[in-house]
């Protein structure tokens, strides 16, 4: 890792730390039947598209080395064992691409989607996906990625890959996603 | 042994809550019921010209068997008295009947009704409540359940919680919907309508509001909305994930989990957003949190002792203690509303089930025999769980009595009901 950067990546850590959202805001009614007559949906409520595995290539401007499938920039999934949080050694030369793309490209933002199987609580799956969010923002961290240009989020077991009850699907869905801002 | 199933007609229930819509009622079905239970005779009440259906003592005689604490006594044949004066108490001992409701229903002009009901001892040949109501037919099934509440306290010594609301969301196909209901899950109103997934909702305090955590903006993120008028806002949007919300019992202060400053922590934050504050500490699991009536104490979910188990500490800051210590896997806490009980998901041997544990003693019970159920909540009264399970390969929605002797599973076909919260 170049250390010339860990200044600018510092100085980027610093200035973000005042912008996370946390303003409330009022926004759109959507109760009862005001909601059933409105057909259009507000901007950003659909998020079907934005995982890993379905961004469409269209969606980036050719040539875009996260699209090229022979790159590891293309590889968007690290799967976990069943309640483990460690990040495999298998992931290790497709985190260090990310790594590299994001210190490459300052202005380039990751959001790191944990989720988990459906066996029990909806919360506290929320929690064990987000442990597997977090799992993979310190590898990048620990690889010189700026806080800045991370968040991990968790979706829990809410989005499944696979939505069946097998032991299959429940090991496709202990994930977490690799996904650009701009995708 | 299945003791009845009550079905509520679809007709009926676009009649009465024509301006929210609803495209289908819930189907009740209750099992099981009390040891010694009081027999009530629903005696129907005089008709009305134009009166609404079902009848008064359908819908309160549908609440009341649904507690498990009564059942009733066959009224047909028998002559059907309308006023106390008119009572052949002998004809309703001989039935076995400990107590009898009555009542007349009257047309008023501009569609509203006069409704009389009177709840009589048939043992004692006492009149131990007598009630009227001038009401309009779209207040027809609240008076109905705010009989079956009079009926349930002045029998039991326990207020009835039939008047009360429930929420919970659907899933059809891939649009979420928050709805909020009749106790009975009857007059479903959709408050949120969503493509993307909705979690966790909880009335507040004085039922006006309701917190819920919606994945809309692409991550969790805690809202609050108005149940008046609709208008909501942001309570929780911090960088990462914003869930997990509980209402202090003063309605104003929050607590919820985020993962800002590390993985899942409880804070407090007061309901319009600001003032924030810190509770946990750690780089383990804390999620789940519940205040205590008393809003002293905070019952919460951790990993922090290697397996997920329940803990409290005092609401105001200070050191966690283990409260939960039978099996590995111990989730989703609800207070009882006297504090005395916590009911949580237990699981054991790859099953998930509700269970109640006395603090006091310690001693815990298993209410359910289903395998996958999520998310209990108590009734205002303290007298039944509301809980979400799964039959079928499709999320319902069931009750249980705190003596695990009654359920009741309340279900509309075809659709996936999950995350109920019981109100007000």
């Amino acid at each position: 890792m170049n250390k010339i950067l860990w200044p600018i990546l510092l100085a980027l850590t610093l200035s973000a730390c005042g912008t996370t959202g946390s303003t409330p805001a009022t926004v759109e009614d959507r109760t009862g039947d005001k909601a059933a007559t409105t057909a259009a949906k507000p901007a950003g409520t659909d998020t079907t598209g934005v995982s890993g595995a379905d961004v469409s290539a269209s969606a980036l401007p050719a040539g875009d080395p996260r699209k090229d499938p022979a790159s590891p920039l293309s590889k968007r999934s690290v799967h976990f064992d069943f309640d483990s949080f460690v990040v495999k050694d298998e992931y290790r030369p497709m985190l260090e691409a990310h790594a590299g793309y994001l210190l490459s490209k300052r202005d380039a933002r990751v959001i790191l989607q944990g989720n988990a199987d459906d066996r029990g609580s909806r919360e506290y799956n929320l929690a064990l996906g987000q442990k597997r969010a977090e799992a993979v923002r310190k590898v990048l961290s620990v690889l010189g990625v700026s806080d800045a240009q991370m968040e991990a989020i968790s979706f829990g077991e809410e989005k499944p890959r696979n939505p069946a009850s097998t032991e299959e699907a429940y090991a496709e869905n202990r994930r977490t996603d690799v996904v650009y801002g701009d995708e | 042994m299945l003791r009845a199933v009550l079905l509520f007609p679809l007709v009926c229930l676009a009649l009465l809550s024509a301006p929210f819509s609803a495209r289908a009622a819930m189907e009740i079905e209750v099992v099981g019921g009390a040891a010694s239970q009081i027999a009530v005779a629903m005696v129907p009440f005089q008709a009305a010209p134009g009166q609404p259906a079902p009848a008064l003592t359908e819908i309160a005689g549908n609440d009341l068997e649904r507690s498990g604490q009564f059942r009733r006594v066959d009224v047909g044949g028998a002559q059907q008295p309308f006023s106390p004066a008119q009572v052949n108490y002998e004809v309703w001992r001989g039935r076995s009947a400990d107590a009898l409701v009555i009542g007349q229903v009257t047309a008023l002009p501009g569609r509203r009704f006069d409704v009389r009901f009177y709840l009589l001892d048939a043992v004692k040949r006492t009149q131990l409540a007598a009630f009227s109501y001038n009401i309009s037919a779209s207040q027809w099934r609240a008076t109905a359940h705010q009989i079956a509440d009079i009926v349930h306290e002045k029998l039991t010594g326990i207020p009835g919680a039939f008047s009360s609301r429930i929420a919970y969301v659907q899933k059809q196909g891939k649009r979420y919907e928050l709805r909020v209901a009749d106790a009975d899950g009857q007059n479903p109103r959709t408050v949120v309508r969503s493509s993307e997934p909705v979690i966790s909702p909880r009335f507040s305090p004085d039922g006006a509001r309701v917190l819920y955590v919606s994945f809309e903006d692409r991550k969790p993120v805690v809202y609050v909305q108005s149940l008046q008028d609709g208008g909501r806002r942001k309570v929780a949007a911090f960088k990462g994930s914003n869930s997990a919300p509980a209402w202090a019992p003063d309605g104003k202060r929050l607590a919820v989990v985020l993962t800002r400053d590390e993985a899942s922590q409880i804070y407090l934050i007061n309901a319009d957003g600001s003032g924030l504050a810190r509770l946990t500490r750690g780089g383990n699991i804390d999620t789940e949190p519940v205040f205590s009536r008393d809003g002293k104490t905070l019952y919460f979910t951790s990993d922090r002792g290697g397996s997920a188990q329940i803990y409290q500490m005092p609401a105001g800051g200070g050191e966690p203690r283990r409260v939960s210590f039978s099996g590995s896997y111990n989730v989703s806490p609800a207070v009882s509303p006297d504090g005395r009980y916590l009911a949580y998901i237990n699981r054991e041997e790859g099953r998930f089930r509700v269970v109640l544990h006395e603090l006091a003693s310690g001693q815990i019970r298993v209410l359910t025999d289903t395998a996958r159920d999520e998310s209990p909540s108590f009734a205002p009264n303290g007298q039944a769980v509301l809980y979400a399970t799964v039959q079928g390969g499709r999320g319902i929605l069931g009750t249980v009595s705190v003596d695990g002797k009654t359920r009741a599973r309340l279900s509309e076909s075809g659709v996936d009901a999950r995350e109920p919260a019981w109100g007000p």
